[in-house]
């Protein structure tokens, strides 16, 4: 019997930033010529590389950015749903990072200060537009909404560490990164 | 292995000691790396980041304040003790403020050494997100307490090698906080200065020299360069050089 790998040898990945800067996709975009190589042996699916809006099945999924809205949520567990490996990449999926400095205040406080009391605020309101996803009490590691198989620290991680956790997964090994890569900063 | 008289091993490796001294300054002495925060050459010891812990027979002992014993058989580098330091150096990530990308102590702190000697690669346990005052009222030093590890160095160097006992540690289990000796709490009616140990010696960025920031480039910093293990064996033959 034919199998669908043979049919598409292709590895399927899926990436997304949640809250997170793209910081983390332009350090992959860093492989440079290497992205061909790795095109020769991968295909995105759902991602800021190609935009398809909804994850199909994948065998990899990269998650750049923590969790700090309800479509955060939805989007991290359409990714969790599909992909056979989900991947936290950098330090804001990993831990929250910057966004998450706003944690330490009460969400209203910080809504008040940013659109109707802080300096310069002109024509002051919270918006509140049904197309605008609601924002979470506090901002989450990606690991406290869904299971997480493998993290990639860095802010953000080299392009060179992101083929150090994909060769291996895509040559069906498990992934170590070297203690001499690691870095949070 | 049958040690002698003023000898113990530590993994299988026999190493002298002299009368009184810790199974953490033999070891060093030894350059048998324990893992450690708040030790540091020539402070008295404190035991209480735990990351020393070693196993001495059937029994756990903090290497920093445990004195060596002819014929202890010590265990140090084992995959279950270094698992617990990791659990550990999780935990004192968790209950401070660590966000690295945004600390201009990234690359100089020996906690975030210490993950990476550990090879932690996420903090496992949920951040507490506690908010602790920051005092930036000195000149020229500045008192970040959301980073604090309450390792107490700054307390002992302050104390023991400065002579001027600015700091305390205030309060017991998850209300201990850094405290300031002067007659408002805050650090600029205190008697600190940037030449003091207290100063510098902070393993984190709770204790900041101001208009230093990013002078060294994140890339080119201590930790950035060397691991924790190097800079700690390099203390300690340090401080023995200065000694002679």
């Amino acid at each position: 019997m034919t199998t669908e790998r043979e049919i598409n040898p292709r590895i399927r990945i899926a990436t997304t930033s949640l809250a997170g800067c793209f910081g983390c996709h332009m350090s992959f975009l860093d492989m440079d010529e290497r992205l061909a190589g790795l095109l020769e042996q991968v295909e995105f699916n759902r991602s800021p590389f190609t935009d398809i809006k909804h994850c199909g099945p994948c065998h990899i999924g990269l998650i750049e950015g923590g969790v700090c809205n309800a479509e955060n949520v939805q989007v991290l567990r359409e990714f969790r749903a599909n992909c056979a490996i989900l991947i936290a990449v950098g330090a804001c999926a990993i831990n929250g990072n910057v966004p998450a400095l706003r944690n330490y205040f009460d969400l209203q406080d910080c809504l008040q200060e940013v659109y109707l009391t802080g300096i310069g605020v002109t024509n002051p309101q919270i918006p509140n537009d049904s197309e605008l996803p609601l924002l979470l009490d506090k901002v989450y590691p990606v690991s406290e909404v869904v299971h997480i198989d493998y993290f990639l620290p860095g802010c953000p991680p080299s392009a060179d560490e992101f083929l150090q956790i994909l060769e291996p997964l895509l040559a069906g090994q498990k992934p170590v990164l070297s203690q001499s890569r690691l870095h949070y900063d | 292995m049958q040690a002698s008289q003023n000898t113990i091993t530590i993994d299988g490796r026999e190493i002298p000691f002299t009368a009184g001294q810790t199974i953490m300054d033999a070891a060093l002495a030894a350059e048998v790396y324990i893992p450690h925060l708040c030790h540091y050459p020539g402070l008295p010891p404190s035991g209480n980041c735990r990351l020393c812990v070693v196993e001495i027979g059937n029994r756990s002992a903090a290497a920093c304040i445990t004195q060596a014993a002819a014929g202890q058989e010590i265990r140090n580098n084992t995959s279950e003790l270094n698992a617990a330091r990791k659990a550990l150096t999780q935990m004192l990530f968790v209950e401070g403020n660590h966000i690295c990308p945004s600390c201009e102590k990234t690359g100089n702190c020996k906690l975030q050494a210490m993950g990476y000697y550990l090879g932690m690669l996420e903090d496992h346990f949920p951040y507490f997100y506690q908010r602790r005052e920051t005092d930036a009222s000195h000149p020229d030093i500045l008192l970040d307490r959301s980073r604090c590890i309450l390792c107490d160095l700054c307390v002992r160097a302050s104390r023991e090698v400065d002579g001027k006992n600015v700091f305390a540690i205030a309060g017991r289990g998850t209300e201990a906080h850094l405290i300031v000796n002067s007659p408002t709490g805050k650090l600029a009616d205190s008697t600190m200065e940037t030449t003091d140990l207290a100063a510098t010696i902070c393993p984190v960025g709770a204790i900041l020299i101001k208009e230093q920031g990013y002078r060294v480039p994140i890339g080119q910093r201590i930790y950035d360069q060397h691991t924790i293990r190097d800079i700690g064996l390099q203390e300690h033959a340090t401080k023995k050089q200065e000694e002679k």
